[in-house]
């Protein structure tokens, strides 16, 4: 909806909160649930209400538990029976420097006073993080603190021992390296978002006097924005792949029209900087793993000739696809989502051209398709936007680029063989498939969050949950790495089953669409079987839950050889295996 | 600026923020006469009049509106 997506404008949002939630909710899409509980150490109601509007938007229907005003510390160290039954996937806790305030050093304390404070105060909070993440295992966003509205010292604050600045800086650093330490601990950095809103009208004291309120009313949704996107982030909602047009995009200028010489890229003038920046920065997001692709209305040569300009950042190797021609844009970027076997809902579209823009927005449902005005706000709009907000980072997401550029190269080796298996042959396929380790576990957790095409069941899991079913020893874990002479794919495939009177129940399946076609999942499934063997189970038992993506794995069971035992009025379809007249289905993987 | 002008004006902020087109406000109305009026959607009721009249309530202007006729007059007297 475009009155969520930034840059919006706030006080829309407060005053027609109602009928924007009404208008989401009926949309018609399909939406996760989750629960969040928000503990604040301030007035809350206005931050659940807008953050609702954010995660609803972002295809999250939450409920919410609100502590009582102010009662965030209590309701976590000595626990609230409503909140234990509430039983929260993400607890959000909304504290500000006014939860600090009273560990404030005296302007005359003695040396070594300040530090004491700062050890009492960061104890408290984190006595809260242990209690809560001892209680309910789920992800924790803490608030870091914002400058205070006033400084006693002047300058003097940010240095001085005994100064509140300093102090809340200090502060923000113990909570930083907390989060380094901790996984499920994720910092809501609301410091910057409270400085890039102004701090001067952010503090607004009016509000804190009358309503308890820590920031200003309008700076609320700015707030719920940004937490909301790390909650959108550990469900899986994020963006992976950039759509981007040329002309007035990349560079300034028409390459058709002005010549390579002519457009404005580099250190020239002004405006060639500008673009010489935005490059920049989507050649590191795309370093983290973000995708890029060009959708662009040019001749295919002359927009390779434009990225291969000399002060150029990004080369034509960066990109994944590059769509140069002269088809409407919507069938370009439905084409691109198809060849990566990604859902276009995870697209984001950059176009100078609002006519392109609004296009692309009416023709594809759940594309991101950001405003831009003019150059020099391109990378603020898509920075604040929160589109790659990372909550979970591996190792494979830096290579993703290069995983998708080698699947580009299995597709034209494809074409070389007459038979299919001939071709998976000469790809010397090699498999790790193990029980769950502890250095997969992120990537695992991600995979679960973010698979929904091969994904039979769509279970969506929080990392303390795969640790717990890793270490339970009623339940099998598999996950599968696959390498060939391209390239490793990484973690691919999961498997979770768990065993009850001699029955493996599969309660998750998945893969990534990477890798279809391999035979990768007949591997799992051999894997699968004999572990089975090993622990005495008879049989095993399959479920199929239809979502409005995973239509592809339908048929998955009766593929593999199971029978089918039940169908109910929704299309859930419930499946058995004999492992005792199990024969081993892979040929081409060579595995551990 | 006139009376029944605000009065129109309040009228759309009140049905856009407690989404009811059948809000009709008056001068007697107060929070007893909305059911969503509560003292924490009385801070969006005041920053959606703040915004629409560029005008900022005084900490005891607020706690002293007793209904949406004194708001009027609050209006009236600091749009002059």
């Amino acid at each position: 909806m475009k009155e969520l997506e930034y840059p919006f404008d706030p006080s829309q949002l407060l005053s027609k909160r109602r009928r924007l939630r009404k208008e989401l909710l009926a949309d018609g899409s399909k939406r996760i649930k989750k629960k969040i509980a928000v503990l604040g150490g301030s007035t809350t109601s206005d931050v659940v209400k807008i953050s609702d509007l954010f995660l609803l938007n972002d295809g999250i229907e939450c409920e919410f538990f609100e502590c009582e005003y102010n009662r965030w510390w209590q309701d976590a160290v000595f626990g609230n029976s409503e909140l234990d039954e509430f039983s929260p996937d993400v607890v959000y806790i909304h504290t500000t420097w006014r939860n600090a305030e009273g560990y404030f050093p005296a302007v005359t304390s003695a040396d070594g006073e300040s530090e004491r404070l700062l050890d009492e105060c960061f104890d408290h909070f984190k006595q809260a993080w242990d209690a809560l993440y001892e209680k309910f295992r789920c992800p924790i966003i803490q608030n870091n603190f914002e400058m205070p509205p006033y400084r006693h010292f002047g300058n003097r604050d940010i240095w001085d021992k005994n100064g509140a600045s300093c102090f809340i800086a200090m502060l923000n650093v113990r909570l930083s390296q907390y989060a380094q330490e901790h996984k499920d601990f994720y910092i809501h950095d609301i410091a910057y978002t409270a400085s890039a809103y102004g701090l001067d009208k952010w503090h607004d004291l009016q509000s804190w006097y009358m309503y308890k309120l820590a920031m200003a009313l309008d700076a609320v949704p700015y707030a719920a924005h940004s937490m909301t996107r790390i909650v959108k982030s550990i469900f899986g909602k994020n963006k992976k792949t950039v759509v981007c047009d040329l002309d007035n995009t990349l560079w300034g200028g028409i390459v058709g029209d002005d010549g390579v010489e002519g457009i404005q890229i580099g250190r020239e003038t002004a405006e060639s900087e500008c673009f010489e920046e935005f490059q920049k920065y989507l050649k590191k997001l795309s370093s983290m793993g973000i995708m890029l692709t060009v959708a662009s209305k040019n001749d295919h040569e002359n927009a390779i000739a434009g990225l291969n300009h000399p002060e150029g950042i990004l080369r034509p190797d960066d990109f994944i696809t590059i769509k140069a021609n002269w088809d409407p844009k919507d069938r370009n970027i439905a084409a691109t989502a198809a060849e990566m076997d990604l859902g276009v809902d995870s697209f984001v579209f950059m176009d100078d051209n609002p006519t392109e823009r609004m296009l692309v927005s009416r023709s594809i449902s759940g594309i991101a398709v950001p405003e831009l005005t003019s150059p020099d706000e391109y990378i603020r709009v898509l920075d604040r936007s929160g589109f790659f907000e990372t909550t979970a980072f591996s190792s494979d997401d830096t290579h993703r680029n290069d995983m998708y550029r080698a699947n580009t190269q299995r597709a034209q080796k494809q074409s070389q063989f007459a038979d299919y298996g001939e071709y998976l042959l000469s790809l010397e396929m090699k498999a790790e498939i193990l029980p769950f380790s502890a250095v997969y576990i992120p990537r695992i957790t991600q995979l679960t969050n973010k698979s929904n095409q091969f994904n039979l069941t769509t279970r969506r899991y929080t990392q303390p949950e795969i640790e717990s079913a890793s270490e339970d020893e009623n339940t099998i874990t598999l996950y599968g790495k696959l390498a060939d002479i391209f390239g490793d794919n990484g973690v691919v495939a999961v498997t979770i089953a768990q065993i009850e009177n001699g029955v493996a129940d599969i309660v998750l399946w998945l893969m990534s669409c990477r890798v279809l076609k391999k035979d990768m999942e007949y591997a799992m499934l051999d894997t699968l079987v004999s572990q089975c063997r090993q622990r005495g189970v008879h049989t095993v038992k399959g479920n199929y839950y239809p979502t409005a993506k995973n239509s592809m794995v339908k048929g998955l069971y009766a593929d593999f050889g199971f029978e089918k035992i039940s169908e109910d009025e929704n299309g859930n379809t419930v499946w058995k295996l004999d492992v005792s007249s199990y024969e081993n289905k892979n040929r081409y993987i060579k595995v551990n | 600026m006139t009376e029944s002008k605000i009065v129109s004006e309040l009228n759309e902020i009140f049905r856009d923020l407690f989404d009811d087109d059948s809000i009709e406000v008056t001068r007697k109305t107060t929070a007893d006469d909305i059911d969503d009026w509560d003292s924490l959607e009385h801070i969006n009721l005041i920053g959606a009049v703040e915004r629409k009249y560029k005008i900022r309530f005084t900490m005891k202007e607020v706690s002293s509106m007793k209904n949406v006729g004194e708001m009027i007059d609050i209006i009236m007297e600091r749009a002059k």
